[in-house]
């Protein structure tokens, strides 16, 4: 009986949908047959008009210049910049010392005790093999020095997002200001932030720490929003009547019921920061990152794999570690003492390693795995690059996908008429959402042409649109064959966990070996990328299904792809579209990396800027592709993840 | 309430914590010249900060300056990748003490070093860089007259990809190297299409995919170049170049010129560095040491510092004039 209703109230809602569609694309169609003759008698059709944008080379230009004027004697950068850049290398710096004080037998003892008082035995072991690997790899001293930049960003974001969270909490007014602020934040391509904090504070740490922080910190503010938000009214009213002041409220209740959310905001700001930590070595932020960008001029895979592993090492045990402490019970009166016999180790390990002049991971210590890395991709392109019998080789893939799929897409949507464009868009976000986000992205699309950059822009979604499709077909089978199978899910997630948290310069020079340079690398990387995400949330959206439906489709003698079509994927529906939304925002994401491998377009215009120091086209791109971003997420925000979200 | 009040002492001591930074910071004016990394003088160590640029030749460079550096002289080294435009920013902020090899920035040498004065040349580096265009030998030798660019055009469907269009493909490379192409290419009327590789590692990927299949192809290059060893290429002859034909970017019509590759020092560095600063100075090689470092690192893929050792151990003469 219970199926019977939810499968009818299911039937109903696109019903009522649909309807609601119709009156939307009717008002839009309205709108449409009043203003499209209008624009197109003032400033013609086609691409966007030149009369509507805003050329902005020569005041970024001059602010260019003005900045490094004046960066060494103007009162701004001596009593401000100034001071957070020396603050943030000396962070770095101290945190640095103290690692490699304790040396590597002491930071490997201390990194396992953590892991075993927050996790148990079995990560505590995961943990000490994880960093005893990373010197193997001969990666110890870079190691430390992302450690100590990812211990001094998550840290700042940890702090920056927790207040934001804190004054969202409790202030319906600033939540309500600041939703907008972090949803945008949290769909902006990294590689975007990059060129600004460079001018104000060049190359180097300070930079990187800064770009890292805008990234990281949205999601710990969000989830320290939600947790305070969330808390139990039952008990915030018992505290209450017990007559606590506010502030006794906040730190006795509210605070320790947000627990969870507060753990879940560490771990996604540690994330993100480490994938960070990669990017930023294009401004100089040195350690790992550095190793693998420096590995990849000299198009030495194995050296770029041996940089990355570390980084992928990292990722899992910082996300296990954090994730575990997360679901652990809190913290009570015994676990103290277990925290001071793990701390008493650790030292004692330190001043072992210490007296016996062990510090420095031993050099003879290291394994070397490039050259056999880079055998195995020598062998992989020289025998699937061409000449493959039957299927032709990757390369002719690459270029039938360029020819066949890319080029029409790019031509088509530049042949499009700049109001229809629009027009599409509004209709996109305005079936999927409010009138506000189909405002928002139409706003972000008419940006990006009065900034100039229409044709590149256009160029860039057309990758990224053949990207997402790729992505999208493949992420579906898998997230479907692995929703049906455990054996499956198993083996898939280290797999999803190494794609997912490998930097992505590490594949960019297989991908160039295997599909030659231009877009279809590009492509291909961001498809790799973006892959793992799309599985894991249809994965789970299948599975999340009411196991009562498809017990009642079963008994009715639905066959497995009867059940799958006609029951689990339509009740999966907000999770697919979230597949969706996330798929777009990543594949954007490395889309623009794609710059480096002759993607072209606003990617290479952002690394262009990048390399020349030239503002004005970088900080240009660079907004075109926050206004990409945008527009792409609002465009594919299903209504549904809002009130998830709710933050 | 004991958890509350653990709490609240943590909350104190990174309070404390941020003051002491503040105060070690300096009251004072923070000088944004003088930044050294994070990483620098690690434990007590005397460190010198080189900056990469992304072509080998570049490493090569650095990979002997800093072998020597920590063999010879004891100084700690760290080396960051930056671009070459970036390289004299961060230079002339003492984040990194020395740029080995600069393939002429005029305005950036008016700006940091005559007005600045935060940037000291150090020398030339004994190798003379060149920017052309180039098609591999194998196809010259089929078509001889490839290589003037009045023939070009014939060859232009020859030379196309998926990316060119139906032009043909000039294959350039990385976004930070100086380049004309795009007006050449408009200028002399050649039906070509300039697709940007992004990268040097991207470039050199595809031209030895190409090489290996024998295919023709057209690519910026420059010498001196590793690559030019394992795919050997011919230079395309272009209108000569005459002082000052590149002046006007948008109406080039010219060849590049020939480039001794010049040092550059942060001034500080250059005055107060020691025997760091005098070595790095003093260094100066050839053309064929370079290549010789760089195709060790570039294709027999050993670490840039097995290659410098290797070096090292080979050309006593050639250093040992450096350290004095």
């Amino acid at each position: 009986m219970a199926t019977a209703t939810a499968a009818a109230s299911h039937v109903g809602v696109p019903a009522f949908l649909r309807r609601r569609a119709v009156r939307k694309l009717a008002l839009l169609a309205l709108a449409a047959a009043v203003l499209v003759p209008l624009a197109d008698a003032r400033w013609a059709s086609g691409t966007w008009p030149h009369a509507l944008t805003v050329d902005l080379t020569e005041p970024l230009g001059r602010a260019s210049d003005w900045i490094i004027d004046n960066r060494d004697s103007h009162p701004l950068f001596l009593y401000f910049f100034g001071y957070v850049s020396n603050a943030v290398v000396l962070a770095v710096r101290g945190v640095y010392l103290v690692l490699l004080a304790a040396g590597w037998a002491g930071v490997t003892a201390a990194a396992a005790l953590v892991a075993w008082r927050v996790a148990g035995v079995r990560l505590a072991a995961g943990t000490a093999v994880a960093f005893l690997v990373c010197g193997l790899l001969g990666m110890w001293v870079p190691t430390m020095q992302t450690l100590a930049l990812m211990v001094v960003a998550v840290l700042a974001s940890v702090v920056l997002g927790a207040l934001l969270g804190l004054a969202a909490g409790l202030s319906d007014r600033t939540h309500r200001a600041l939703r907008p602020i972090l949803d945008t934040m949290q769909v902006l391509p990294a590689f975007a932030y990059l060129l600004p904090v460079v001018l104000v504070f060049g190359i180097g740490v300070p930079a990187a720490v800064l770009a890292t922080v805008v990234y990281a910190a949205p999601p710990m503010a969000r989830l320290t929003a939600l947790g305070l938000r969330d808390a139990d009214g039952g008990v915030l009213e018992a505290v209450e009547s017990l007559g606590a002041t506010a502030r006794q409220r906040l730190l006795t209740a509210r605070l320790p019921l947000a627990r969870k959310e507060l753990l879940l905001g560490l771990n996604q700001t540690i994330m993100m920061a480490l994938s960070m930590a990669v990017i930023a070595s294009v401004i100089g932020a040195g350690g790992l990152g550095d190793r693998v960008y420096q590995a990849l001029a000299s198009v030495d895979v194995g050296a770029a794999l041996a940089a990355g592993i570390p980084i992928v090492l990292l990722a899992v045990v910082l996300d296990r570690v954090t994730g575990a402490a997360g679901e652990g019970p809190g913290a009570d009166g015994s676990r103290r003492a277990g925290w001071a016999y793990a701390a008493a180790a650790a030292v004692a390990v330190a001043l072992a390693g210490r007296f016996t002049h062990r510090l420095d991971w031993p050099d003879a210590w290291t394994v070397h795995i490039a050259a056999p890395v880079n055998r195995v991709v020598d062998w992989m392109t020289d025998h699937l690059y061409s000449g493959v019998p039957y299927l032709g080789g990757t390369a002719d893939w690459a270029g039938h996908f360029t020819t066949w799929v890319l080029d029409p897409l790019r031509d088509g949507l530049q042949w499009l008429p700049w109001w229809s464009v629009l027009l599409i868009v509004a209709a996109l976000a305005w079936l999927i959402g409010t009138w506000r986000t189909a405002l928002t992205a139409v706003l972000a699309m008419a940006a990006i042409g009065v900034l100039g950059v229409w044709k590149p822009s256009l160029d860039t979604l057309a990758q990224v649109l053949a990207a997402v499709a790729v992505t999208l077909v493949l992420g579906f089978a898998t997230g479907v064959a692995a929703a049906r199978s455990d054996r499956v899910e198993r083996l898939l997630r280290p797999v999803l966990d190494v794609f997912q948290t490998m930097p992505q310069f590490v594949y960019l020079i297989p991908v160039v070996a295997l599909f030659g340079v231009g877009r279809a690398p590009a492509v291909a990387a961001a498809v790799v990328y973006a892959l793992p995400a799309v599985v894991r949330i249809t994965t789970q959206g299948l599975r999340a299904v009411d196991p009562a439906a498809l017990e009642s489709a079963r008994s009715l003698g639905a066959t497995g792809g009867q059940q799958l079509r006609q029951v689990q994927l339509p009740l999966a529906r907000p999770a697919l579209l979230l597949a969706v939304n996330q798929g777009v925002v990543l594949v954007l994401a490395v889309v623009i990396i794609g710059g480096l491998v002759g993607g072209g377009a606003l990617g290479y215009d952002v690394v262009f800027g990048l390399a020349q120091g030239d503002l004005a086209t970088g900080l240009v791109a660079g907004a075109a592709i926050v206004c990409l971003g945008l527009m792409l997420d609002r465009v594919t925000q299903p209504t549904g993840r809002r009130a998830k979200k709710g933050a | 309430m004991t958890r509350h009040m653990t709490r609240r002492t943590r909350m104190t001591t990174m309070t404390a914590g941020l003051a002491v930074l503040l105060l070690a910071t300096g009251c004072g004016a923070a000088d944004m010249t003088k930044q050294a990394s994070p990483f620098a003088g690690a434990q007590g160590a005397k460190t010198v900060t080189l900056s990469v640029q992304s072509w080998v030749g570049a490493q090569s460079n650095v990979a002997v300056a800093q072998y020597l550096l920590q063999h010879k002289l004891g100084y700690r080294v760290d080396t960051v990748q930056v671009d070459e435009v970036p390289a004299w920013d961060a230079l002339s902020q003492g984040r990194v003490d020395a740029l080995l090899e600069d393939w002429g920035h005029p305005e950036q040498e008016k700006r940091y070093v005559q007005d600045k004065k935060t940037i000291a040349p150090a020398g030339g580096l004994g190798v003379t860089g060149h920017i052309g265009w180039y098609v591999p030998t194998y196809f010259a030798e089929q078509h001889p007259d490839v290589t003037d660019w009045r023939n070009l055009n014939k060859y232009a469907s020859q030379l196309r990809t998926a990316e060119s269009g139906g032009k043909g493909q000039l294959l350039d490379g990385s976004p930070s190297y100086v380049t004309n192409d795009k007006a050449l290419v408009n200028n002399l009327k050649l039906n070509y299409q300039v697709v940007f590789a992004g990268s040097e590692a991207a470039q050199i990927t595809q031209m030895r995919q190409f090489a290996k299949e024998k295919k023709p192809f057209l690519t910026y290059w420059y010498a001196p170049q590793w690559l030019f060893k394992k795919v050997p290429m011919t230079e395309v002859k272009l209108p000569a170049y005459k002082e000052g034909c590149d002046a006007d970017a948008k109406k080039v019509a010219c060849a590049y010129p020939h480039t001794p590759l010049q040092k550059y020092l942060n001034a500080d560095f250059a005055k107060s560095g020691g025997k760091a600063a005098r070595f790095l100075k003093k260094f100066k090689w050839t053309t064929e040491d370079q290549n010789e470092v760089a195709l060790m690192i570039a294709d027999q893929k050993l670490t840039p510092e097995e290659a410098a050792k290797k070096w090292v151990d080979g050309h006593a003469s050639t250093w040992k004039a450096w350290l004095s």
